[in-house]
């Protein structure tokens, strides 16, 4: 039962091992707090479509189960949309686009068809708990990467904080003497922090397997 | 706005692939042949521009008046995989020579992220109807250009010495990214 819930987080990591759902990645993670809004909502969406796909799976007639499956998780998509658009209004017209796209997201689709319209309800709310974990973590490693380079800070909490009254922005380098990388802040960073971090984990995996 | 300005900038300057980084999925996975990314080109052509006709009628004329918008992700996405299911029934049968070349394509474009994003897009920037239409080819002829690179550097990829680690995807990427510095020239980051 633990294994549905882990294998999500390192063994098969959405983006990192799978290589599944890159379109968001890219675009979300040129900080590191809209990495988290972004990863939050997936998960959310993950969640939920999974845990009530898997509870219908055996009253859907099986010409429909796939639009049906669309339809659910297109209800929970416009749900974090309409929440993102009423209480961060600035994150939401940074990433906003980003949001509806959730429901072509092969994750999201992929956990719903391939696993909880298969698996008990527990193990599908599990697996898609697990999977919006993993793809959670691996937004922040790569928005981290990302704002740590091209900003020089890490920006936990900065849109947020009217809602939250904190403010967490942090200086990795000071400000005035060492200028930042900012193509880590367009479009070419992303590709290039994204493929050399993926070639540099599966490196590392090839020679693990290798020394056994 | 200037539509010759809104067609470049839709294909060279803001390219749906590498500026706005919608439809990655097959742009990673396209084989080294160049009729499928033509074919492919061809295919997300002919759905996006349908879809962009379709959702500005059904977006204007019954969301806005009803003041129901924020069902618009639920029934753009349904349009759109009901519009690929009937496209491709369509070609099926009376173009089945077509079908052979770029039927095998269209269920995959269901899932992909440009033709959902151009159409949201020209929502969200409420283009005009020729706007619109502009928007979707500009974008379209955008994709298909740089599939049609992509599939061309991979034939050279496959030949050149690259570490077991990058080959595939990263390796991908990075060329990715090199494209992508080239086209955002213009913009000035």
């Amino acid at each position: 039962m633990k294994k549905h819930l882990f294998k999500g987080i390192f063994i098969e990591n959405p983006i990192f091992v799978l290589l599944l759902g890159l379109c968001p990645v890219l675009a979300v993670t040129t900080s590191v707090e809209n990495a988290i809004v972004m990863g939050l909502s997936v998960m959310f969406v993950l969640f939920f479509t999974n845990t009530i796909i898997s509870i219908i799976k055996n009253i859907v007639p099986e010409q429909v189960r796939i639009p049906t499956y669309i339809l659910i998780i297109a209800t929970f998509v416009t749900i974090v949309e309409l929440l993102l658009n009423a209480y961060t209004p600035i994150i939401y017209t940074t990433i906003g686009i980003y949001i509806p796209l959730i429901v072509v997201n092969c994750i999201v689709l992929g956990r719903a068809i391939g696993f909880a319209s298969k698996e008990k309800v527990f193990n599908s709310l599990l697996d898609g708990l697990g999977f919006g974990i993993g793809f959670l973590i691996a937004l922040i490693v790569l928005g981290g990467i990302r704002e740590i380079l091209g900003n020089n800070t890490i920006t936990i909490i900065d849109n947020l904080s009217k809602l939250t009254n904190v403010e967490m922005i942090y200086q990795v380098l000071p400000k005035n003497n060492v200028f930042p990388m900012s193509v880590f802040r367009t479009p070419a960073g992303a590709f290039l922090s994204l493929g050399l971090l993926i070639g540099i984990i599966n490196t590392i995996k090839i020679n693990r397997r290798g020394n056994k | 706005m200037n539509l010759i300005s809104l067609l470049i900038s839709s294909i060279l300057i803001e390219n749906v692939i590498l500026t706005r980084f919608l439809g990655l999925c097959p742009f990673l996975g396209i084989s080294n042949k160049e009729d499928g990314a033509i074919s492919m080109g061809i295919s997300i052509t002919i759905v996006m521009v349908i879809a962009s006709i379709i959702t500005y009628i059904l977006h204007n004329y019954i969301l806005v008046p009803l003041d129901i918008e924020y069902l618009r992700t639920i029934l753009f996405i349904l349009i759109i995989a009901s519009l690929v299911q009937l496209l491709e029934m369509f070609i099926r049968k009376y173009f089945p020579k077509t079908h052979e070349m770029f039927g095998i394509y269209l269920p995959l474009i269901t899932t992909n992220c440009a033709i959902l994003g151009v159409v949201l897009l020209s929502r969200n920037y409420n283009y005009t109807f020729i706007e619109t239409l502009i928007f979707a080819i500009g974008s379209s002829i955008g994709y298909m250009l740089v599939l049609y690179i992509f599939s061309n550097i991979r034939i050279r990829l496959e030949e050149s010495p690259i570490p077991e680690g990058f080959k595939g995807i990263p390796i991908a990427l990075v060329c990715a990214s090199i494209m992508s510095l080239l086209f955002i020239r213009y913009v000035g980051f």
